[in-house]
């Protein structure tokens, strides 16, 4: 018979450690699609996944079964996003003079023509993937949450253990510094 | 250009990416292996743990018998009064092929 999920997080705090296999099965995918969000090498999302199921594993004492675990684990894994991130700042040196030709392609169509750029275009998604590295980790953290993610600011701060004036007011500079690095890209080709 | 609505476009094409959620094969076992791993590595300092008390008890105790010894030896009075104790005894002993070399002719 199926353990259910409570019964597999008593038996992994008793000491039964093997019991924590089919909770990381479950809700892998989850942890692994969030970290894509974040990082793009195979490798380092793989460092993401595995850290987050250590930290679950270690801070499973706090887990009080008041909210659904997924819940739980899913803030978890926001944190350890976030922490990625500020722990690889370094890789928003880039410039905007490497873009690809479809990229560049992609910007003359908008600019020509804003609504003929389409939204499926994978020069879109390199573009936007682009824009994503060079901003901050908060900002990043926001405008994907917010912006990609559609969830409420509420939402937001409890994943991230924000304040929601917090949250807002990150949201507003995440917004502006987005903009400003779609002007410097702007600015590098067009003028 | 108009930035805002690049902007709009840009978040609107990264609201269609469909969400990649593969886990390479065996994740789960990997991370069970690595947990197996940390637990025992934590069992083993208590493990370590237990033998320094125990041999802290015994050390404590064998200073505790040594001193006694000490102390026994130090206040029990010499049973007799010749001047024959034990170290002038070894003291002829050893040195009686000398004496006897020395009264040889």
């Amino acid at each position: 018979m199926e353990r259910t999920e409570a019964e597999l997080i008593a038996a992994v705090l008793k000491g039964d450690a093997a019991s924590f296999e089919p909770l990381v099965q479950k809700y892998s995918p989850r942890v692994f699609a969030t970290a894509r969000r974040y990082a793009r090498r195979d490798s380092e999302v793989e460092d993401i996944a595995q850290e987050v199921w250590l930290k679950a594993f270690d801070k499973l004492k706090s887990f009080r079964g008041e909210a659904p675990f997924e819940h739980w684990l899913m803030r978890m894994t926001v944190r350890t996003c976030y922490d990625f991130l500020r722990g690889h700042q370094r890789n928003r040196e880039s410039s905007f003079s490497e873009l690809s030709e479809p990229e560049n392609d992609w910007l003359e169509r908008f600019v020509t023509a804003p609504e003929a750029a389409s939204d499926n275009a994978d020069a879109a998604k390199l573009l936007i993937g682009r824009v994503m590295e060079k901003l901050s980790p908060s900002a990043r953290l926001v405008i994907t949450l917010l912006e990609i993610e559609d969830r409420s600011v509420k939402e937001i701060a409890r994943l991230t253990g924000w304040s929601v004036p917090l949250v807002k007011v990150r949201a507003f500079r995440a917004r502006a510094e987005m903009r400003k690095i779609l002007a410097k890209m702007t600015k590098d080709k067009y003028l | 250009m108009n930035l805002a609505e690049l902007q709009k476009k840009l978040i609107a094409v990264a609201r269609t990416e469909v969400l990649d959620d593969r886990v390479p094969y065996a994740f789960e076992k990997r991370v069970s292996a690595l947990l197996a791993s940390r637990v025992a590595s934590r069992v083993a300092p208590q493990n370590l743990d237990l033998w320094v008390r125990g041999l802290w008890r015994s050390a404590i105790s064998c200073v505790a018998v040594a001193m006694l010894c000490g102390a026994w030896t130090f206040f029990t009075p010499a049973t007799s009064a010749s001047s024959d104790d034990l170290s002038q005894n070894l003291e002829t002993t050893l040195l009686s092929s000398v004496d006897q070399n020395d009264q040889a002719p």
